[in-house]
């Protein structure tokens, strides 16, 4: 089958590389959001200074273990813990000790029957802290350091990049110049042109030299072309098959939705996601393993980190002059979590679920029609394909679109060209030695193996 | 030998002057299409408002507004769940163990579901007692989704809420509690430990409880005899795999027989194995399904049977009792028993004479003999109906003496015989509640409906047969506002216990005996090995009230077994003379119920309602079965016309005064003379859809719960249409498809001369048809290549198959009218042949000895005389499906290359690519490609499940629902094959045989389609595709198919 190229991607690109030059001649102010958040709490550094803990190590260990429960400043599946030490003091009169029995062993304490830890158990809908047994009290310190003063984030290296790195700059505007300056040059010569035939008719006119006109009218060439019934014609064969061409070309992408990008009620980024955070795509696909479809993760994947991830940060540099653009700024995606958070019924202030769910109604992107059966998982964990072999570059889509044709051409194109893996699976070695032999070759295609056959996709 | 038989389907094909089933034969339409007719009328087509510009308008104008519809794209919404449940994976099946007890079919099966909908019955094999799913429960899962359900209470046709409900029953039951009315507890078998236990709790709660178990089709007779000789309500339960000669007298028991579920056991023991295999001798009257697999089967009208059996005991007691039967019964029961003599304990005996006597005397048979078969000490407890208990009741309640009716699973105003007095007596009841799934007859006199769960949203436990229990579980939560009757009991009664907790109390404390829980549930069964105490006993023991009344006949055992049975051998001895004494009357009916229909509870579901009867092939309806001999007297006929269709005569069937009018008459071959069949369960009309209201209600002449009637019959006028499809798919005169032997041939002789390889002339040799070939071979050494095997010994004619094939394939359902026109769907259908059984051998001699005019060898004696091979044709059933044709006759002829050759064996066919021209259907030489004449879903011609959202849920994703205009036909079930093989793959591991499964195979519970991969030496196909028994269809036309049977074995030894 033919391939159309898709007229919308050659515009798309266009744009994008316009886009690309203006944000190489705008400079660019980010704002450090986590530099701001941090600065509140610089004053108070001089306080916990009497804590032994080294706050750039008990920065780390929080990361590690207690940032998927507790924020410094915010209530989460436990308590907001900045200052925590001091506050316990002051408001329940716990000492330092008494944080390390509940952090080494909370369960324990609560059964034990402990006042404070049985208030704080019922108060976090009876959910039971991870007792750390293999942190040290020096350990402890460290993290309690960090949470009475966290330290300066200096410029973060993980995070998001967004833009493609500067490959090419003052390239737009140099070739301004010259197509400006062409432009004149060419202006120029018109001028020149008829100025001379200017002067020359004026010499000619004060020289007395007639101008000998055609005496005999010339046909004009549309009638001699006409007239010429040969011409007529091959031309209007051409045209027929040339208009043939199109309405085939045309017809063909009947159906065909390639480049389908549309506007989903959550803006989902699969660069963010899949691109800056690199997050398996079968983390969330996960029934691409095992069935045919590949799934739409449920909400409540998406709350497994997004229960601790409740606002967008970015990366350090901040959002990009496209996004900006776009109108994608930090706020634009901490919205959108919020959006989540409506749908699944997450009470962010009491950190609970309300139970009031609204299922998000995605736009299906990948329609294929019911006649053709299509199997992920013969795919994706029986032949180890790639994702983005047929979904394209998702991890810098910023918004998903149809990457492939999905056409039974391009299905059948890649099955002739695609060896089988048959390395390490029992299932084929009686099929493959048999097939290798009959057809005198070491590595057999997903057609050979009878991949082409009607009933195996339409049935 | 096989081949001089000649195999009919119709009688009318008898008659060699018919000439429509002549041709039909030959041709497709038995009539030219009048194209003439049509276009030479030049008046009318003028005439015609359209004239062939607007026609040309109209054609361009939808079609340019169907291309500009193309081109934009639908929105498709793609919804995820909020919170996904564990285990469901969207595209992968789940599958449960649970039971269905609906009061008439009791099985342990397996549920398939999608993305949490159940959409297919699989038999549970892990069951070793009522593991198989027959049509009827392969066709259940569609109940769940029918349109017409209740979806919430109703009082006096008002929808009303649970809680009204409620108080009102709770108000009633506390002011009956010691006062003088009765409150009475009507409900279906239920079998169930666990509902007898909250039954015996519920009546010592209210004290004065009456709970009356009532069966709309009944056993009473042979629970009263069985009770009788062993204390306990129960059936006895028979293995007939470990019978060798097998006699019935009425008994059909491979369809509902005291509950059903023998063909399995029957089947296994009818495949011959080193030359051996049961012989299966049937006296009956109808033509029924067990009749049909019978060796000797010996039309014989009811009141005969019963003389019959008391000869045949006193034969094999060495006494003789009085009783007259023709000479040729006689000599059969001569030969009958003295095969007995031989083989005792290999003998055994069964009776479906709804009389206390006959059920009695096969007991103490079965009892003499020590039948291997015959298990009285483990019954089944599948009918429990007491026909006594429900007439008392039904005069309690005219009398004023019930407080509170309750009734659950029943439905008495269309299934009690007289329901006037029912009617009548519920107007004296103060309350009277209804549990059920759909609106009924029953509903429009109760006070309240309340709407009732579908078994598969219900909990529930059953013992189908003492010591085998098996667990029902809910696979989907209810879909309406609905609740189970034991959900109420329980809430009635003031327990804040769910139904669940209640069962697993039960099974902790009485079933399990430490068994593990959930392994039951996951099982589905649990059988107890040791201990002999009952199960049933221990729950009636543990509550004292309950005591009184139900264990009043029990003593202690062994005392007790003595003293009966010294009673017993009189009353054996008055039973034999009293059934040797019956008087035969003019016309005897014998009530049955349908294959697909059973006791009509399924009435609503199109999918039983288009099943062809496996004897007489006749859809959506019932009628009255006569013998032609009756017919001819009577002036009954049917008749074949012109499109194909049957029509048959009306006539009013009266018992005792009673009168059912214009029953559809069919001539039956094989009836014995004298007596008439009708089936029970058709006829419902409350609450259906117009559809579904088909056949005639019979339950008014099943008086006294009696299945034979004494009868008159009475022609009326008008001929019925019947969609009877035994004429349909015409094999162009290709006749010779089935293949049958006897024992002793079989035993004896070499296969070439039973299993005859059909010989071609090829450069004027005769060869053997296999050998030649039109066509170069494919390699189909290389990978899998399917095989499917199908024993005629082992198959049934069930019908389990067709339904299952029906619920896995998406097939349509298209309704009466058009299953007339021979357009019925089904992928996978059973053919019924009739053939004379003794091969017309003593007619030849009589023809050869023709001599004179009179006496014995003259042509108006005994010559006149000629067999009639209507009167008792042997019978025999072919499931054919598309026999996947290495060189298959369609796939040349398709002009679009829609239908292709995978070199997996199957037959590949591309709805897509289809355009309907319909070449393959014509070049198949074995019918069995349909077409899709119209769209049958989301239409409201065809106003069947396919029509609604809630029908449309049983719809299996993994297959198309097919579009107007295409061909369809079996696939090999290729999405099942093709997932057998991904799961391989992905496990990284071959296949293992019996992995490959079909649809049919999987329902197959008897063993007789075997599917898997003949590539594969180590597979049963494989070993069966060796077999001397395996032959081809039409092996001559060359077709090479991947479908192959196993030649027909009859076991005609006499001695």
């Amino acid at each position: 089958m033919r391939k159309v190229p898709y007229r919308q991607q050659i515009t798309k690109s266009i744009g994008f590389s316009f886009l690309v030059s203006l944000f190489f001649t705008v400079s660019v102010f980010a704002q450090e959001e986590t530099a701001e958040a941090a600065e509140p709490e610089a004053t108070e550094a001089v306080e916990a200074e009497a804590g032994s803990g080294d706050p750039a190590k008990g920065k780390s260990l929080f990361q590690q273990n207690c940032a998927a429960c507790h924020a410094l400043n915010r209530k989460m599946t436990g308590p907001a813990l900045a200052n925590v030490e001091s506050r316990l003091e002051e408001e329940e009169g716990l000492d330092k000790e008494w944080l390390y029995a509940w952090i080494k062993n909370s369960p324990g304490m609560i059964k034990a029957g402990d006042p404070y830890a049985v208030k704080i158990y019922n108060e976090y809908n009876q959910a039971a802290m991870t007792a750390f047994p293999t942190l040290s009290n020096t350990d402890i310190d460290d993290i309690l350091a960090y949470t009475a003063a966290p330290p300066e984030t200096p410029k973060e290296t993980t995070g998001v990049v967004v833009g493609p790195p500067g490959t090419a700059p003052t390239g737009g505007i140099s070739n301004n110049i010259i197509l400006g300056a062409l432009a004149l040059v060419f202006a120029l010569l018109v001028f020149m042109l008829y100025s001379v035939n200017k002067t020359l008719r004026r010499v000619m006119a004060a020289n007395g030299v007639e101008l000998e006109e055609d005496a005999k009218k010339r046909i004009p060439l549309w009638k001699a072309f006409a007239q010429n019934q040969f011409l007529v014609l091959v031309s209007v064969i051409f045209l027929l098959l040339g208009s043939a061409y199109f309405a085939y070309g045309w017809m063909m992408q009947v159906g065909v939705d390639q480049g389908y990008a549309p506007i989903q009620p959550i803006h989902y980024s699969h660069k963010i996601h899949a691109g800056a955070n690199k997050i398996e795509c079968k983390y969330c696909h996960s029934s691409a393993r095992v069935s045919k479809h590949s799934g739409i993760p449920s909400l409540n994947v998406c709350m497994n980190c997004h229960k601790s991830i409740y606002e967008y940060k970015g990366g350090p540099e901040g959002p990009s002059q496209e996004d900006l653009a776009n109108g994608y700024t930090n706020e634009f995606y901490t919205n959108e979590i919020k959006k989540l958070y409506k749908a699944v019924g997450w009470d962010e202030e009491n950190q609970k679920y309300t139970g009031e769910s609204q299922p998000v109604e995605w736009v299906r992107i990948h329609n294929l029609p019911d006649f053709a059966y299509f199997n992920h998982s013969q795919h994706v964990s029986v032949a180890g394909i790639e994702c983005q072999t047929c979904h394209g570059p998702v991890e810098e889509m910023e918004i998903m679109y149809q990457y492939s044709s999905l056409t039974m051409g391009w299905c059948i194109n890649c099955h002739r060209e695609t060896n089988v893996k048959v390395e390490g699976n029992e299932y084929y070695a009686k099929i493959h030695a048999e097939l290798s032999k009959k057809y005198g070759v070491e590595t057999l295609t997903a057609a050979q193996m009878g991949g082409l056959e009607c009933g195996k996709c339409h049935y | 030998m096989a081949s001089n038989k000649v195999y009919w389907k119709n009688e009318a094909e008898l008659n060699p002057n018919d000439s429509i089933v002549e041709a039909l034969k030959q041709n497709e339409f038995v009539e030219d299409i009048p194209v003439d007719e049509f276009l030479g009328d030049k008046e009318g087509l003028s005439s015609s408002n359209t004239n062939r510009r607007d026609f040309l308008k109209y054609v361009g104008f939808s079609t340019a507004a169907a291309t500009l519809a193309a081109c934009e794209g639908p929105v498709v919404k793609s919804i995820p769940y909020v919170v996904q449940p564990d285990r469901i994976v969207p595209g992968v099946a789940n599958y449960y163990a649970t039971t269905i007890a609906n009061g008439f079919d009791f099985a342990s099966i397996l549920i398939k579901t999608r993305e949490g909908r159940p959409i297919k019955v699989e038999n549970n094999t892990d069951a070793k007692i009522g593991g198989n799913a027959n049509a009827r429960v392969q066709a259940s899962v569609l109940g769940l989704y029918d349109s017409t359900r209740l979806q919430g209470p109703i009082a006096n046709g008002e929808p009303v809420e649970w809680d009204v409900l409620d108080a009102s029953v709770k108000a009633k039951l506390g002011s009956l509690q010691g006062g003088g009315k009765q409150v009475a507890l009507l409900t279906q078998t239920y079998a169930s430990p666990s509902t007898k236990r909250l039954v015996a709790e519920f009546k010592q709660k209210y004290g004065n409880v009456n709970h009356v178990t009532y069966d709309a089709i009944a056993e009473d007779a042979a629970l009263t005899a069985f009770e009788a000789r062993y204390g306990e309500r129960a059936l006895a339960d028979y293995d007939f795999e470990k019978a060798d000669i097998i006699v019935s007298f009425g008994a059909d028991f491979l369809s509902d027989w005291q509950g059903g579920g023998y063909d399995g056991g029957y089947s296994r023991g009818r495949v011959p194995t080193n030359g051996k295999m049961s012989r299966h001798v049937q006296f009956e009257a109808n033509m029924s399904l067990t009749g049909a697999n019978a060796d000797k089967r010996v039309p014989l009208a009811p009141s005969m049977q019963m003389v019959a059996l008391a000869k045949l005991y006193a034969k094999l007691n060495g006494t003789s009792v009085g009783g007259e039967l023709s000479a040729d019964v006689e000599k059969t029961i001569d030969a009958v028993v003295a095969q007995i003599r031989k083989n005792k304990t290999g003998a055994v005996v069964v009776s479906g004479i709804d009389d206390v006597n006959a059920q009695a005397v096969v007991l103490a048979i079965n009892e003499m003999l020590g039948s291997k078969a015959f298990d009285a000490m483990a019954p089944r407890y599948v009918r429990q109906g007491n026909a006594k208990a429900v007439n008392d009741l039904i005069a309690d309640m005219k009398a004023g003496k019930v407080g509170a009716l309750i009734m659950d699973g029943v439905n008495p105003m269309y299934t009690l015989p007289n329901a006037a007095d029912f009617a009548e007596g519920i107007k004296n009841v103060d309350l009277s509640v209804l549990y059920a799934t759909n609106y009924n007859e029953t509903s429009e006199v109760a006070q309240y409906t309340a709407a009732a769960n579908h078994y598969l949203e219900s909990w529930g436990d059953t013992e189908i047969k003492k010591g085998h229990f098996s667990l029902m579980q809910p696979t989907i939560r209810e879909l309406f506002d609905t609740r189970q009757f034991q959900s109420s009991l329980l809430g009635w009664m003031g327990s804040d216990k769910t139904y669940y907790d209640y069962i697993k109390e039960t099974w902790n404390t009485f079933v399990l005996q430490g068994g593990d829980w959930n392994k039951a549930l996951h099982d589905g069964v649990f059988a107890v090995t040791s201990g002999t105490a009952s199960v049933n006993d221990m729950i009636v023991m543990a509550d004292p009230a309950a005591i009184v009344d139900e264990v009043d006949t029990e003593q202690n055992d062994e005392e007790a077994g003595e003293e009966t049975s010294t009673a017993e051998v009189i009353s054996v001895d008055s039973a034999v003379r009293s059934l040797a004494n019956t008087n035969p009357s003019n016309m005897e009916l014998t009530l049955y119920s349908k294959v697909g229909m059973g006791d009509g509870r399924q009435a609503s579901n199109p999918w039983l309602q288009e099943f062809p009867d496996p004897i007489t092939r006749v859809s959506w309806d019932n009628y009255i079965t006569v013998s032609k001999a009756d017919a001819e007297a009577m002036g009954f006929e049917n008749v074949n016309v012109a499109n194909g269709g049957l029509d048959g005569s009306y006539a009013n069937v009266t018992v005792n005064g009673v009168t059912v009018s214009n029953v559809p008459v069919i001539i039956q071959p094989g009836q014995a003379k004298g007596s008439v069949g009708l089936s029970l369960g058709y006829g419902k009309k409350a609450g259906m859809k117009a559809e579904m209201q088909t056949g005639v209600n019979a339950y008014p002449l099943y008086q006294d719960f009696k299945s034979i009637q004494s009868v008159t019959l009475e022609k009326v006028s008008g001929m019925h249409e019947f969609a009877c499809i035994q004429l349909h798919k015409t094999l162009m005169g290709r006749g010779d498809i089935i293949k049958e032997t006897t024992l002793e041939i079989f035993n004896t002789k070499d296969h070439a001369e039973w299993n005859h390889v059909p010989q071609v002339s090829l450069n004027h040799q005769e060869v053997p048809a296999t050998s030649v070939d039109l066509w170069d071979s494919f390699d189909r050494s290389i990978g899998h290549h399917f095989n499917m095997s199908i024993d005629l010994n082992a198959c049934t004619g069930c019908g389990a198959c067709v339904i299952a094939c029906h619920a896995e394939n998406n097939v349509p359902v298209v309704g009466k009218a058009e299953v007339r026109k021979s357009r019925d769907m089904h992928w996978l259908r059973i053919d019924r042949y009739y053939s004379s059984e003794d091969s017309f051998e003593e007619d030849n001699i009589k023809k050869d000895e023709f001599d004179g005019l009179s006496g014995e060898k003259g042509s108006l004696g005994g010559f006149g005389e000629l067999e009639d091979p209507s009167a008792n044709p042997q019978v025999a059933f072919q499931p054919v499906m598309c026999q996947h044709c290495n060189h298959a006759p369609c796939e040349t002829v398709c002009p679009v290359a829609a239908t292709s050759h995978s070199r997996q064996g199957q037959n590949h066919m591309a709805y897509n690519r289809c355009v309907g021209t319909r070449y393959c259907a014509n070049n198949c030489p074995y019918k069995v490609r349909r077409f899709n004449w119209f769209l049958y879903n989301n239409n409201d011609e065809f106003d069947y499940y396919m029509n609604n959202d809630l029908g449309k849920m049983v719809v299996n994703p993994d297959v198309n629902v097919r579009s107007r205009g295409v061909i369809e036909k079996c696939s090999m079930c290729i999405q099942k094959t093709q997932k057998t093989i991904l799961d391989a793959k992905r496990e990284g591991r071959p296949v293992k045989d019996g992995e490959f499964q079909t649809a049919c195979s999987s329902a197959c519970g008897n063993g007789a389609i075997v599917f898997g991969d003949v590539n594969d030496k180590e597979s049963k196909v494989s070993e069966l595709a060796q077999s001397d028994r395996m032959y081809h269809l039409l092996e001559h036309v060359g077709t090479k198919p991947n479908v192959f049977y196993h030649v027909k074995v009859r076991n005609t030894n006499e001695a």
